[in-house]
C-alpha cells in the first residue's frame, strides 16, 4: 500500500470530487441517511453524505447517533452494499413480443443508464471482487453485471470507525484498502479535518489531479495510518478461518444445525444485506393484452422453501437444512465453486439478523463440536 | 446342456455348499420343461417344490375379482421360484404360469425338508441362502411400493 | 471432461425463437417435441446437455436434449407444472424460446472399445436417448451395448415404437421391465436394478450411464457396483432446481458443485457422498 502519490484534500473538496465524477457522465452513488439507516443512493453533493453520523451495531441491533465531530464517513457497513447497483434487485433480462399469430420475437434489454461512481468500503471492494468471480470469470458472463461493472469508478473510503459486528481483519479485507480501486480516501478528524487521497488507477489519478489539494506530508501519512491502525485495534470480533471449507464439509450432520434452526426465522435478512449473495430468480411480467412479456430477474434467497424446489417438493424443506446451506456455501463450498471465500467479514448479517445469529459464533461452535465428538448437546 | 451337478455347483443359491450337501440336494432334483402358458401351480396348492429357472420367464400372478389375473412379478433365468415349501402350511401363495417355454430344475421340497430335519447343518445352510433370496425380493418389492416414478404432486 | 458446445454471450441470456415442427405424445403426461430454429444456425448439443425452454409469458425450464433430427432439437418433456404444461400443449407452429445448450456431456469416448451399459428409469431415458442414438449410429466403436429400461407401467414407457424397432434390429441387449403390469404385458415385471444382475457385460471393462428418479439411481448403482463396475466408471445425470443454466443464480447447487455448470453428468464416485446427505 503505497502513499507515494498521496494528496491531502480539505472537506470542501468532496463537493469538487462529486462534481468531477458527475462531470464525466458518471452516476455518483454513495452513503446517505434515510429511514434511520445509512443507505446507498445517488449523491448530488457532499451535503447528501451522512455528516457527523455514526452507527452502533450489534447482533440484531443497528442504530445511528450524532458523533458531534462532522465526520463524513464515521460509520461502518450499512444495510445497503454495492450490489444494490451492480447487481440490482430487479433488472430486465429480455423482452418477448408476440407478432400476431404464433410468432415470438426476443429483444435484448436496453443498456443501463450512466456508468456508476461508487463510494465503497474496503470490505465492499472485496465483495465486488467476489461477485466479479461469479458473474464475469465463469464460463458465462452475466451481461447485465458486466455492463454495470465495466465502467464503474470505485472510490474506496478506508475505515476509521468499525462496528462491533465487523470482522474484516480475520478475512484480510480491511480496514485498509489494498488495490482494486480508482481512488482511495482516508478521513482524518483528529486535529485538522482532512482526507488522505491516493489514486489507484489512471482514471483515479486524472480525477484526483483536478481537485483542490496539497501534497501529503509525513504527518498526514502518519495520521491516516493511525486511523486505520486504530480501526484495526478496535475490531474485537474474530473468526478462526483455518480450513473452514473442510470444517463445514465434516459438519454436515452436526447437532449445532438443530440449535441454530431453533432460532433462525429464515427471514432472509442476511442474504438481502450480504454484499456477495447473488442468488436470483426470473419471472415473466406480461402486458395486459398478452402481446408482450418481460423476463425480469429478481434477488432470491436460499432461505426460501421455493429455492430448492423441484417438481414434487423442496429438497431443503427444513430451516435446519436451509441455514446449513447458507453458512456452508458462504464459508465453504463457495471456495469449491468460485475459488474464494464468499464472506468478506462486513458483519451485516450479524447486525440485521432479527434474532442476532452471529456467523462467527456459529462457526466457532461447529469447530468446538468437532473437538468433543461425543459430548451431549 | 448342463447336468444337475454342474448346475448346482454354479448356481449362486448353492454357492459354498459342501460336496456332500450338494449331492444330497441333487438327489432331490429333476430337470423339467414346460410349454408357454403352462400353469405350474395355483394359489392354495400344496407347496412341495421349488424351482431354479434356467430358461424362460415365469409369471407370478394372483386372481382378483373384476381384475382377472394380475401379474405381480416375473421370475427370470437364474432366479429361484418358491419358498413356501420351507414353512407350514406348505401352500403356494400365488399362481405361477409360464410366460414362455420354460426349462428349469425342480427340487422336491418335501424330500429336502426331511433331509434338513436329519441334518440341521444342511437345514441352516439352505435357510440362510433362501433368506438372502427373500431379502432381495423384499428390497425390490419395497422399491416398487415407493412408486419412484410417480408425480409427487399428483398423489 | 467432454467438449462443450458453447453459446455466444447473447444466446446465453436471450432466448432464440424455435418453432415446434412435430409433437408426439409418449405417455399420459409426456410429449416429445421437435424444435426447428427460426433463423440462425442449428444448435449442436452433445448427448447429456440440456437447454432452457421458454414458454411465452409463463416461464423457463431446463429440459435435457434427447437427440437431434437434422436441424431440429428433439426434446421430451413431462408436464408437471405451469411451464411444462404450456410447452407440452404447444402445437406444431407454436414458437418457444431456446437458450443453450448448457452443461456437460456423457463421456462416450470413455466407453469406446468397452461394454456400454445404459440404465434408465421412467423419463430418465430422455437424457440418455442421445447417448443411445450415438452408440447405435457408431455401433462399431463399442464392444457390447446394453439398454436396461423400466417404468411404472407399460403405458409409461417412452419411445415404445422405437424400442420395438430396436428389438427387431438387434445389435444391442435390450431388457424392458415395468413395476406393475397391465393385461397385455408379457415382459419382465420388477424394478430396473433387478435387470442388472443378469445383464451380459464385463464389469471389469464397462461404462454405465444411469438416469432415473434418485432412489432408482441409488439402487441401480448399488446393483452395478455389486456386479463389479467401479464407481468412476458409472455416470449419472443429477437434477436440481436449475433456473439460469449459466452458473449465476445459485439454485442448482448440490454441495460444492453447480449442476448447470459442472454437470448434469457426474461420475457415481463424485456423487456417492453427496447423494447420502439428506436435504443437501
Amino acid at each position: 500500500m503505497t502513499t507515494a502519490d498521496a494528496a491531502v484534500l480539505e472537506p470542501g473538496a468532496l463537493d469538487a470530487l462529486i462534481e468531477a465524477l458527475a462531470g464525466r457522465g458518471l452516476r455518483v452513488v454513495g452513503p446517505t441517511v434515510r429511514d434511520g439507516a445509512i443507505v446507498l443512493d445517488e449523491l448530488a453533493s457532499a451535503a447528501d453524505l451522512p455528516t457527523g453520523v455514526g452507527d452502533v451495531q450489534e447482533p440484531g441491533g443497528y442504530r445511528l447517533f450524532e458523533r458531534g465531530d462532522g465526520a463524513f464517513f464515521g460509520y461502518a457497513a450499512s444495510p445497503h452494499s454495492p450490489k444494490q447497483f451492480l447487481f440490482p434487485a430487479s433488472t430486465r433480462l429480455f423482452r418477448a413480443r408476440r407478432n400476431g399469430g404464433a410468432a415470438v420475437e426476443f429483444e435484448e434489454p436496453d443498456a443501463p443508464e450512466r456508468p456508476l461512481a461508487l463510494f465503497v468500503r474496503p470490505c465492499e471492494l472485496h465483495a465486488i471482487a467476489v461477485q466479479d468471480r461469479v458473474f464475469l470469470h465463469g464460463q458465462h458472463v452475466d451481461r447485465d453485471y458486466a455492463s454495470r461493472r465495466r465502467d464503474a469508478f470505485l472510490v474506496v473510503v478506508e475505515c476509521g470507525s468499525p462496528a462491533s459486528t465487523c470482522f474484516c481483519t480475520s478475512l484480510g479485507t480491511g480496514p485498509e484498502a489494498e488495490g482494486g480501486y480508482d481512488l482511495a480516501l482516508t478521513e482524518v478528524v483528529d486535529g485538522e479535518h482532512r482526507f488522505l487521497a491516493r489514486a489507484g488507477s489512471e482514471r483515479g489519478a486524472e480525477v484526483l489531479a483536478a481537485l483542490p489539494q496539497r501534497p501529503a506530508a509525513d504527518a498526514d501519512r502518519a495520521a491516516a495510518a493511525e486511523v486505520t491502525a486504530g480501526a484495526r485495534d478496535s475490531i474485537s470480533r474474530r473468526l478462526d478461518t483455518g480450513d473452514l471449507r473442510g470444517l463445514l464439509e465434516r459438519s454436515r450432520e452436526s447437532p449445532r444445525w438443530d440449535e441454530v434452526a431453533a432460532r433462525c426465522l429464515t427471514c432472509a435478512n442476511c442474504t438481502l444485506v450480504c454484499p456477495t449473495c447473488f442468488c436470483s430468480s426470473a419471472e415473466d411480467v406480461t402486458s395486459l393484452d398478452g402481446t408482450e412479456s418481460e423476463r425480469v430477474r429478481r434477488w432470491d434467497t436460499c432461505f426460501s422453501i421455493d429455492h430448492s424446489y423441484i417438481h414434487g417438493g423442496a429438497i431443503r424443506p427444513s430451516s435446519r437444512a436451509r441455514y446449513r446451506q447458507w453458512l456452508t456455501h458462504k464459508f465453504g463450498t463457495w471456495n469449491d465453486q468460485f475459488g474464494v471465500s464468499g464472506c468478506v467479514g462486513c458483519g451485516r448479517c450479524i447486525a440485521w439478523c432479527p434474532v442476532g445469529i452471529d456467523v462467527t459464533e456459529e462457526l466457532a461452535a461447529l469447530r468446538a463440536a468437532e473437538e468433543v465428538p461425543d459430548a451431549d448437546h | 446342456m448342463q447336468t444337475i451337478d454342474e448346475l448346482l455347483r454354479e448356481a449362486p443359491l448353492f454357492v459354498a455348499l459342501e460336496p456332500a450337501q450338494l449331492e444330497l440336494i441333487a438327489g432331490c432334483a429333476t430337470n423339467v420343461h414346460f410349454e408357454a402358458d403352462h400353469v405350474l401351480f395355483r394359489e392354495g396348492d400344496p407347496a412341495d417344490q421349488f424351482y431354479l429357472v434356467r430358461h424362460g420367464s415365469i409369471a407370478l400372478e394372483t386372481f382378483a375379482p373384476a381384475r382377472g389375473h394380475v401379474l405381480i412379478e416375473t421370475v427370470e433365468p437364474g432366479e429361484v421360484l418358491g419358498w413356501s415349501w420351507l414353512f407350514p402350511p406348505y401352500r403356494w401363495h400365488f399362481d405361477a404360469r409360464a410366460l414362455t417355454e420354460i426349462r428349469a430344475t425342480a427340487f422336491d421340497g418335501a424330500c429336502l425338508r426331511g433331509k434338513c430335519d436329519d441334518d440341521p447343518a444342511l437345514g441352516y445352510a439352505l435357510m440362510t441362502r433362501f433368506a438372502r433370496v427373500m431379502i432381495e425380493r423384499l428390497q425390490w418389492t419395497r422399491m416398487r411400493l415407493l412408486d419412484v416414478y410417480g408425480n409427487v404432486g399428483a398423489r | 471432461m467432454s467438449a462443450l458446445a458453447e453459446p455466444s454471450l447473447a444466446e446465453a441470456t436471450v432466448p432464440r425463437p424455435f418453432a415446434v415442427a412435430e409433437r408426439r405424445r409418449e405417455t399420459a403426461d409426456t410429449w416429445t417435441l421437435e424444435l426447428e430454429p427460426l433463423g440462425g444456425p442449428a444448435l449442436t448439443p452433445l448427448p447429456g446437455q440440456f437447454t432452457m425452454l421458454y414458454a411465452f409469458g409463463i416461464g423457463e425450464v431446463p429440459i435435457s436434449v434427447s437427440g437431434r433430427n437434422g436441424e431440429r432439437l428433439v426434446q421430451t418433456v413431462r408436464a408437471v407444472g405451469a411451464v411444462t404444461e404450456a410447452i407440452c400443449a404447444s402445437e406444431p407452429g407454436a414458437v418457444l424460446g431456446v437458450r443453450g445448450p448448457f452443461g456437460n456431456a456423457w463421456p462416450l469416448e470413455l466407453a469406446e472399445g468397452r461394454d456400454l451399459v445404459i440404465v434408465a428409469g421412467g423419463i430418465g431415458l430422455a437424457p440418455l436417448h442421445g447417448a443411445l442414438e450415438h452408440a447405435l449410429n457408431h455401433r462399431e466403436r463399442y464392444r457390447g451395448l446394453t439398454l436396461l429400461y423400466g417404468a411404472r407401467t407399460p403405458a409409461d414407457l417412452l419411445y415404445r415404437v422405437e424400442l420395438a424397432e430396436l428389438r427387431e434390429r438387434g445389435g444391442l441387449q435390450l431388457e424392458v421391465t415395468v413395476d406393475a403390469a397391465d393385461e397385455q404385458w408379457r415382459g419382465h415385471v420388477g424394478v430396473v436394478p433387478k435387470l442388472v444382475g443378469r445383464a451380459g457385460f464385463d464389469p471389469r471393462d464397462a461404462i454405465a450411464l444411469v438416469v432415473g428418479p434418485e432412489i432408482m439411481m441409488r439402487y441401480a448403482i448399488e446393483a452395478l457396483a455389486d456386479r463389479g463396475i467401479a464407481a468412476d466408471r458409472m455416470f449419472v445425470s443429477m437434477e436440481r432446481n436449475m433456473r439460469c443454466g449459466l452458473g449465476h443464480c445459485g439454485h442448482c447447487q448440490l454441495g460444492p458443485t453447480l449442476i448447470c455448470r459442472d454437470g448434469p453428468v457426474y461420475s457415481a464416485a463424485a456423487m456417492a457422498e453427496l447423494m447420502e446427505v439428506r436435504e443437501l
